[in-house]
């Protein structure tokens, strides 16, 4: 693995897992999971994590086909890779669970989240602000005379920027929706 | 086509659409709906419990020894929450249950009412799967479902919750048939490519092992018989877990043992030593593997599971076929003959050489007395006693346990029914009624020590009410003997709250039970005392006084490998240390 100078755990563009399943370094995932949307299911997801011992840095579910009742429960973790195939292969054996994804390793996805930013200040630390927002790229959705509230959509990395330059300009309140991630391509 | 019908009523039709026969259960405000179906009714018979986790055990045992689900039936509230360790056990060792639940009805729930629990929340964890049913036209669908989910792929425990309004309201009823096609549909068969690699490695190996465990079981009486063809065609060596007893025989010619914190000398040197270990339905339980930085350091590992979750989950092995054993097993057999029968003969002559050199060390020998009754001696006569009878055995869980797993032999498969995974004290009692009840001739024995058996005892007025001739066979040592053990080898001897003050008179209980009690203390009547337990007609509760403190051996200490076993008292000294203590 060395000789062929492929960084540990990056396989996102190989058709072979190369990774050292003895590995102890520890990685981060993005798991789509497709459930039916049935009374308790998250509970079950959620259940499953805490039981055994996983994290969840991110989780989102939302209802995506109304028709056919399923919902995408989209998951950040980190753990080992034999952790993330455990991870994996328990989420795969609920009964409600269609279908588990790496995004991470299935080739390259699309990840985006969306944040409500609340800002209060006035004067040259307001003017400021409005202009960091419109570098991100980040919209008004809400405005009083000492305060703003921004809504900005980036990967999380770019939602981490913007509430680090945020905070010395009197950041209030941060609102995230976690991680919504979809592989590209048909 | 669907049928009008109450909920109730469902009930009792999708249990005999399903092909159920019996039911354990216990009534309560919250399922007399289907208490009264189950009244109106000839078809399915009712096995009235003393306590729900009886219950739970019960159809455990009767789902073991048939291969069919066990049918449960228990009000809401604490007739729910008593069910969750049997729950848990089923979970463990993969056996399928399906439990009814009562609920309050459903414009109650959230209302802390009366004999109110959050069923589904509680046993969330402890089933497969589970379901709250809130509309009686969801009812059948479910109750099929239901029997779908527990016997497909891994078996294991489902629960339904049905609130009473459910239950009393009229519904559209359709038959498993309408029922639609679950998406839940497990692999069964095994990836061709892999196991014609394991057919490789199979040829060349020196020192091959099969260590099979409970899927071969699980697996049905065709995964069994595949077993047994493989390894006497091949010569290879078998070794089995704890809850695979019975899969390949003892009688067998390449049977070398259970294997396992308790297991034999030669069987744990044969998993320490060889070049290829085929675990076939097992799942490298920690009682199995010890240490696991040292455990079967020198072989190539493949893993037959048909839980995807369980290959590499404790051991990384080079090849893992996700499937049916059964599946995997004839399309194994088949590759290998089709591809000339190959084995390395020198290697496998060599490779028994050092097993039968292992097994000369006699690893379950024990001290005999003509004194006291060993334990140890007490299985040995059991089994000499019931050999040739189609007998069935259950167990509690200790050491009793594992003397009756070393000491006693099993041909067949779904005759040895034993908490593996969980533990579970008093699990044996209810499980021997359960057993009975599916085979009402058998001879079925619960081998028990004494304070497992007095946490269900109140099952035997289950087994006297439905003449379940249930032998209760105590190996009473007055002591919880496992506890005392490791108190013994790991807390300096310091027998903390391990024995019992006031132990009842036994003999006196069964007879308060109304069934026959017997005791013995000398080893020169114990012949004819297990002979008179068996010839009895009815359940017999036999208090066999054993030594008090016999050790189990051999037994790898918690955190050691497999080739530092302990086969005897003089071994133990300063055996275990301080990380070792920390384990279980």
């Amino acid at each position: 693995m060395s000789a062929l100078n492929i960084k540990k755990g990056s396989t996102s563009h190989s058709a072979y897992d190369l990774r050292d399943p003895n590995a102890q370094v520890i990685e981060s995932h993005t798991l789509a999971v497709l459930v039916d949307n049935e009374a308790g299911v998250l509970a079950r997801v959620i259940g499953l994590f805490s039981g055994r011992g996983y994290n969840i840095d991110s989780l989102t579910v939302a209802e995506v086909d109304h028709k056919g009742h399923r919902s995408r429960i989209t998951v950040v973790t980190r753990g080992t890779p034999a952790v993330i195939e455990q991870i994996k292969a328990q989420l795969g054996r609920l009964v409600p669970v269609h279908d588990v994804h790496d995004l991470t390793v299935e080739g390259p996805s699309v990840e985006r989240e969306l944040a409500l930013f609340k800002v209060a200040g006035t004067g040259e630390r307001r003017i400021e602000s409005l202009r960091l927002a419109e570098i991100f790229r980040a919209s008004v959705v809400d405005s009083t005379l000492e305060s703003f509230v921004f809504e900005l959509t980036g990967t999380p990395d770019k939602i981490d920027a913007f509430a680090d330059l945020m905070r010395p300009l009197g950041l209030a309140d941060v609102a995230r929706t976690g991680v919504a991630a979809l592989s590209r391509g048909a | 086509m669907s049928r009008q019908m109450t909920g109730a009523k469902m009930v009792v039709q999708a249990l005999k659409d399903q092909g159920v026969d019996v039911i354990f259960g216990y009534p309560g405000g919250a399922v007399l709906p289907i208490y009264d179906e189950i009244f109106q009714q000839n078809d399915i018979r009712h096995i009235l419990v003393r306590h729900e986790q009886g219950a739970v055990h019960m159809a455990e045992g009767y789902a073991r020894s048939t291969g069919k689900p066990g049918v449960v039936l228990v009000t809401s509230g604490p007739g729910a929450t008593n069910a969750v360790t049997g729950l848990t056990d089923a979970l463990m060792d993969s056996i399928p249950l399906v439990v009814l639940a009562g609920q309050v009805p459903t414009f109650m729930i959230g209302t802390d009412g009366f004999q109110e629990a959050d069923t589904v929340g509680i046993t969330r964890p402890c089933t497969k799967h589970n379901w709250l049913v809130k509309d009686t036209d969801r009812l059948a669908e479910t109750l099929h479902q239901a029997f779908h989910v527990a016997t497909r792929g891994r078996p294991g425990p489902v629960l339904i919750d049905i609130p009473k309004d459910v239950q009393f309201a009229t519904g559209a009823y359709t038959g498993p048939r309408e029922a639609g096609v679950s998406h839940y549909q497990p692999r069964v068969k095994g990836d061709t490519a892999a196991i014609t690699a394991l057919v490789e490695m199979m040829e060349k190996a020196e020192r091959p092992l099969f260590y099979t465990g409970g899927g071969v079981i699980n697996s049905g009486p065709a995964a069994s018989q595949l077993l047994r063809e493989l390894a006497d065609a091949t010569g290879i060596p078998v070794t089995s877990t704890l809850m695979g007893l019975g899969a390949y025989p003892a009688s067998g010619k390449g049977w070398i043992g259970m294997l396992g914190m308790h297991g034999l000398y030669e069987a744990n040197l044969a998993m320490h030593d060889c070049d290829l270990m085929v675990n076939i339905g097992a799942r490298f339980d920690d009682r199995i593997t010890g240490r696991i930085a040292d455990f079967s350091p020198h072989s190539k590992k493949v893993h037959i599971d048909i839980d995807p979750s369980s290959i590499n989950k404790v051991i990384h092995v080079d090849i893992g076929i996700v499937g049916d054993v059964a599946h995997v097993l004839e399309d194994l057999v088949n590759i290998w003959k089709a591809r000339g029968r190959k084995v390395n003969k020198e290697g496998l002559t060599r490779w028994w050489g050092k097993i039968d050199g292992w097994r000369a060390r006699k690893c379950l020998t024990y001290r005999q007395s003509d004194k006291v009754i060993k334990p140890q001696y007490a299985l040995e006569r059991l089994e000499a006693l019931t050999r040739g009878r189609d007998r069935y055995i259950t167990t509690e869980v200790g050491q009793h346990q594992m003397w009756a797993a070393q000491f006693l032999r099993f041909d067949e498969p779904n005759r040895w029914m034993t908490s593996g995974g969980l533990g579970t004290m008093g699990y044996g009692l209810p499980a021997s009624i359960g057993v009975q009840v599916a085979h009402p001739d058998a001879l079925v024995i619960n081998v028990a020590g004494e304070a497992s058996w007095l946490m269900n005892m109140q099952e035997m007025g289950t087994a006297m009410q439905f003449r379940a001739p249930v032998k209760q066979f105590i190996l009473n040592n007055e002591r919880m003997g496992m506890v005392r053990q490791w108190q013994q080898l790991l807390h300096g001897e310091r027998y903390s709250h391990s024995w019992s003050e006031s132990l009842p008179d036994f003999v006196k209980l069964a007879e308060a039970f109304g069934c026959k009690g017997i005791r013995c203390s000398d080893p020169a009547k114990l012949d004819a005392a297990i002979e008179e337990m068996l010839a009895h007609d009815g359940p017999v509760i036999f208090d066999c006084l054993v030594e008090k403190h016999e050790n189990c051996f051999p037994m790898i200490p918690s955190g050691k490998p497999h080739n530092e076993m302990l086969l005897g008292d003089a071994d133990t000294e300063g055996a275990i240390g301080a990380k070792g203590a920390v384990l279980v």
